[in-house]
């Protein structure tokens, strides 16, 4: 009984952090672009739905931070292997969001492969922003009925954020997709090179499985809803759905592409190299 | 004594840091007061996850508190109910008109179609014909909108 209770609650954690770490690397990625986007206004839409997925990755990682708090110290020297975090929770210190976002390796991270690509041109960002935010629309809508309440709380929140995501995305696709020749075969590129990283989102995890059946969510139902999303709008932008079924995978087991050490360089390097340093 | 309706008078002096001419009271964050002596708890709702002004309002939700004499102030935040702009007072609307800013004017709970846009008349001249140029504006909870019979460029408190 006690060792079920514990594998129930390492895999609560983990869970959270799929969801949180979805949010920060999404987030980190959309937040490139802000000086570089290629009208005004689309700049500051792409930097605001970054700091949507930021203050949604907060929230969770506070929660995260909170778990991993209760937990006993044997628990605790278990569930992570990056040597910065270790060293922390080897001194007995507790965690706090900052320490998930910064102290991490790529292998401690949870996130689906797709968030981590890199930005590319406009097509390429909306493609993956598209692919994402479908998920992320269901997912959440989902999540919303979890016994977990402070999950449930969270996406119940995040879901009003996420349905402009969704709504911005779409209208993106489908003004390149059926837009002008050129918009339209780049457009079609970016959905193609993009599509592999798609299985990922509605496989399950080990975590999705053990929680599925309690405070999860059922990814099957979630793939169905998500390819009948991309399939309507891919459709009225006149671009062909790809029908690769060979899927990459990984990133939620903490396998990533070399793309994630780069984010994290970038994101993490301040705390790295100063420690406990703010501003 | 201090009772639950002096924290509110206090609290009404706290405003938006992004739109100033806005209390707390009126955008409608401020969930709940419990005082107790001369420690009060302030539960809030942040508008959106990410928005940066919700530790300035907590920091002056505090130093109004504190200079009124309070020793000990705690700030909740509170997740769900989400927040919505039906929460916020007629007050906080007329206001946001007076200041420039259009609005919001349809229930959170209805949502639009694909490239459909709401009707928001320009708080400048009153026309309503105006045109969204983004859905995203300099805060979170604002869109960017032009008013094609003033052509002023103006700011539309999103419906949330």
């Amino acid at each position: 009984m006690q060792s079920q209770l514990t594998n129930q609650s390492i895999n609560q954690l983990l869970y959270t952090l799929q969801i949180a770490d979805n949010a920060l690397i999404n987030g980190h990625r959309l937040s490139e672009w802000c000086g570089h986007g290629p009208i005004l206004e689309q700049d500051i839409a792409i930097s605001n739905i970054a700091l949507d997925h930021l203050g949604q990755a907060r929230s969770l990682y506070q929660y995260a931070a909170e778990q991993f708090n209760s937990f006993s110290t044997e628990e605790k020297l278990k569930m992570f292997t990056s040597p910065a975090l270790q060293q922390k929770i080897e001194h007995g210190e507790m965690l706090d969001e900052d320490d998930l976002a910064y102290l991490r390796d790529g292998w401690d991270f949870r996130n689906v492969l797709l968030v981590e690509q890199q930005n590319g041109d406009w097509a390429y960002t909306v493609a993956r922003s598209f692919f994402f935010d479908t998920f992320n629309f269901f997912f959440l809508t989902a999540l919303q009925n979890s016994k977990d309440e402070t999950l449930a709380a969270i996406a119940e929140k995040s879901l009003k954020e996420v349905a402009y995501h969704l709504r911005w995305s779409t209208e993106w696709i489908i003004r390149l997709g059926d837009g002008t020749e050129e918009s339209h075969q780049r457009m079609q590129e970016a959905v193609n090179d993009r599509w592999m990283y798609t299985g990922e989102l509605t496989q399950a995890s080990d975590a999705d499985k053990v929680l599925e059946q309690s405070m999860g969510v059922d990814l099957s139902i979630i793939a169905g809803q998500w390819k009948d999303k991309i399939a309507a709008v891919l459709n009225e932008a006149t671009v062909k759905m790809p029908s690769g079924t060979w899927m990459q995978q990984g990133g939620k087991q903490g396998i990533h592409t070399e793309h994630l050490g780069y984010v994290l360089a970038e994101m993490q390097f301040m705390q790295r190299a100063y420690p406990n340093m703010e501003w | 004594m201090i009772s639950k309706d002096d924290i509110y008078n206090w609290l009404s002096t706290v405003t938006d840091p992004e739109v100033p001419v806005l209390t707390i009271l009126d955008l409608g964050i401020v969930r709940d007061v419990a005082v107790e002596g001369n420690e009060v708890t302030v539960t809030i709702t942040s508008t959106y996850s990410g928005c940066p002004a919700m530790d300035v309002i907590a920091m002056n939700i505090r130093m109004a508190l504190l200079s009124h004499g309070m020793k000990k102030v705690n700030i909740e935040n509170q997740l769900s109910p989400a927040w919505t702009t039906d929460w916020m007072t007629d007050e906080g609307k007329r206001k946001l008109k007076e200041y420039g800013i259009a609005p919001p004017i349809r229930k959170s709970l209805s949502s639009l179609d694909l490239f459909e846009e709401d009707v928001v008349a320009c708080p400048r001249c009153g026309s309503e014909d105006t045109t969204l140029t983004s859905q995203f504006g300099p805060t979170s909870c604002k869109s960017l909108y032009k008013c094609n019979s003033c052509h002023e460029p103006f700011e539309h408190f999103k419906c949330h």
